[in-house]
């Protein structure tokens, strides 16, 4: 069961994103290569699902009944790192050690050399395939655990991603809840212009999907998402969750050119700046 | 002569010796693999008869999965299935996988550590009349340069339900090479089996060559063998049903008994077991080798013994590349 998110909790959350994204930028000015506008944009659902819907310990993450969250577009691991280094699964100093020789943290997400990771991704399309194999897993030991794929809107242009949406509607897989970040963009420009995406509520419908739509940068509206996610049975489910690309550092969003590159270290004062005073807003700080 | 210790088939040279694809030693394989343990899972791609998984499908329905024509699909889901407990069989043809899926295999199950078994069937030009479209002559090349993996390719039918069966006991990703013709039986339930083990199937007092034969092969060697033996010229014939990891020690005994080698495979000569072999003795002791198999060409739609021919894999030529190797020497 997962809460329902009240005042109080929704505060930390929102802190938690920032903080998240602050982690996100420092990660990746060290790294000096990596992906910033997708991690930054799905830092609030990233929060959501580390801090409040996942069942899940990070001392133990091998343990057996945990819900498996799948990331299947893995160059926003940043996201995914700097969410796991706050939960606890590994020191937060070692984010700095991100697509450096000798550390856990690989450029794109290596499940055996990290624990907490639940799959090798990289290369697009392959994510909802294998959350598939577990939720199958799941159905065959009768285990009550449920799976989540985040995937990125420009993998829905590979083709292996319909072959498995496919196949989920054959097999009604229910125990798996599909998140899309809707984010417009891709590593060439804007997904409509490389090869338009619209209407992809259509389309998962057409496969015989459940489709749900959410602001993914609200968490209160997200975590309701996958609330309501979980009371579907009928069909697989997934949400569409428009985020802004970049979301929090004003020179980013929803500029595709952030797609796949770091900030460099006056870039990453700036948006650490921006990330403190909440764009300017908190004066203090301002001067 | 035959290896008395290995109980090979003794009707072997027989012209009505039993012939029987390997795909059916696979089916028969998952069969007695899902009685025996219940996390066995089997996957497939529109192609459950042809690899035999339908045999399994019939007795576990729940555990068999059809992907329908997604062969990339197939590959990842069974990835998420081998890192949950599961150990699934992917049944398909190699062209399609591990050919297709070359990349979804390569991260979701190699690099990924998933404890999946990857059966590529119709191999090499043995699948005959369907053309070179079908016909997977780069599998062993493009599996073995995988870091981690194991790599198998039986005999006959009777081995191919060992190595299955053998394959489910290992933890890891393991390749299984099946052909699609009927080819004769040349082991027996009692030939010893096992993974990583060269076994010397001809044995002569004198050899001069080894010839190394991975698959259905092994029987035109042995025809070969045969008639070399009547001209004269002694030759030891080993089996190499595992090509990676490679039985590195009985190479180097084999190196150093005969001085000479001759590989065998229905595959292409880049890549294959030809050339494991000669990366390891090139390395540690440069000998003079001959290789059998497709050379650098694709071939063509026919019947597999027309095929060999053509191509120059058949037991004639295996003679003359025994004879050009002791020429080099």
């Amino acid at each position: 069961m997962i809460d329902e998110l009240h005042d109080d909790k929704l505060k930390d959350l929102e802190l938690k994103a920032n903080q998240i994204r602050q982690l996100i930028i420092e990660t990746l000015v060290e790294a000096k290569s990596g992906h910033s506008a997708g991690p930054l944009g799905m830092a609030d659902i990233f929060t959501a699902f580390y801090f409040h819907i996942l069942n899940h310990k990070p001392k133990n993450p091998d343990w057996e009944d945990r819900d498996r969250l799948v990331l299947s577009n893995g160059h926003i691991c940043p996201v995914r790192y700097a969410a796991m280094a706050l939960s606890g699964y590994f020191p937060v100093e070692e984010l700095k050690t991100l697509r450096k020789l000798n550390s856990r943290l690989q450029g794109h997400p290596h499940r055996t050399s990290l624990p907490g990771l639940e799959t090798t991704s990289g290369p697009l399309g392959e994510g909802i395939s294998q959350a598939i194999g577990m939720a199958l897993a799941a159905r065959l030991d009768n285990k009550k655990y449920h799976i989540y794929c985040i995937a990125s809107d420009g993998e829905q242009q590979e083709g292996n991603t319909w072959e498995a949406v496919m196949f989920a509607a054959k097999y009604k897989i229910n125990n798996l809840t599909l998140v899309i970040d809707r984010n417009n963009i891709q590593i060439d420009g804007f997904t409509e212009n490389i090869m338009p995406l619209e209407s992809l509520r259509a389309k998962y419908e057409a496969f015989n999907w459940e489709v749900l739509e959410v602001d993914g940068n609200n968490i209160r509206a997200f975590v309701d998402a996958v609330r309501e996610a979980r009371a579907i049975f009928e069909k697989p489910t997934v949400i569409i969750a428009h985020t802004i690309p970049g979301k929090g550092v004003d020179f980013m969003e929803n500029d595709y050119r952030w797609h796949g590159k770091p900030p460099d270290k006056e870039e990453a004062e700036k948006a650490l700046w921006e990330l403190r005073t909440l764009q300017g807003k908190i004066v203090s700080e301002h001067k | 002569m035959l290896n008395p210790d290995l109980k090979l088939n003794p009707k072997l040279f027989d012209p009505d010796v039993e012939v029987k694809p390997t795909r059916h030693g696979y089916g028969d394989g998952l069969v007695a693999l899902g009685e025996k343990n219940p996390n066995v899972v089997a996957l497939t791609a529109d192609l459950a008869e042809s690899t035999q998984a339908h045999k399994f499908a019939e007795k576990f329905p729940d555990r068999f999965f059809e992907c329908g024509v997604a062969e990339q699909n197939m590959a990842a889901i069974a990835a998420g299935l081998g890192v949950s407990g599961k150990i699934p069989f992917v049944s398909s043809y190699a062209t399609f996988s591990p050919g297709k899926n070359w990349e979804t295999i390569r991260t979701t199950i190699i690099y990924n550590n998933s404890n999946v078994k990857l059966a590529g069937h119709h191999a090499g030009i043995m699948t005959g009349a369907d053309g070179s479209t079908h016909q997977a002559t780069e599998d062993i090349a493009i599996t073995r340069s995988w870091p981690g993996i194991k790599v198998l390719v039986p005999c006959d039918s009777i081995e191919a339900k060992k190595a299955t069966i053998s394959a489910a006991s290992i933890a890891g990703p393991i390749y299984l090479r099946f052909t699609r013709d009927k080819t004769p039986i040349m082991t027996t339930h009692e030939t010893p089996f096992e993974i990583g083990k060269i076994q010397t199937f001809w044995v002569t007092k004198n050899p001069i060559v080894t010839i190394f034969v991975t698959g259905y092969m092994l029987y035109y060697a042995l025809l070969a063998a045969k008639e070399l033996d009547l001209e004269g010229i002694q030759v030891l014939i080993a089996n190499v049903p595992t090509i990676k990891p490679l039985d590195e020690k009985a190479l180097l005994t084999l190196a150093k008994n005969t001085k000479a080698f001759v590989s065998v495979e229905d595959h292409q000569v880049m890549g294959g077991l030809g050339g494991a072999i000669a990366e390891f003795t090139v390395k540690n002791i440069p000998i003079p080798m001959e290789f059998i198999g497709l050379q650098d060409t694709f071939a063509e739609s026919g019947s597999p013994k027309e095929l060999i021919e053509k191509y120059g894999m058949g037991k004639d030529s295996i003679k003359q590349a025994v004879k050009k190797v002791i020429a080099r020497k």
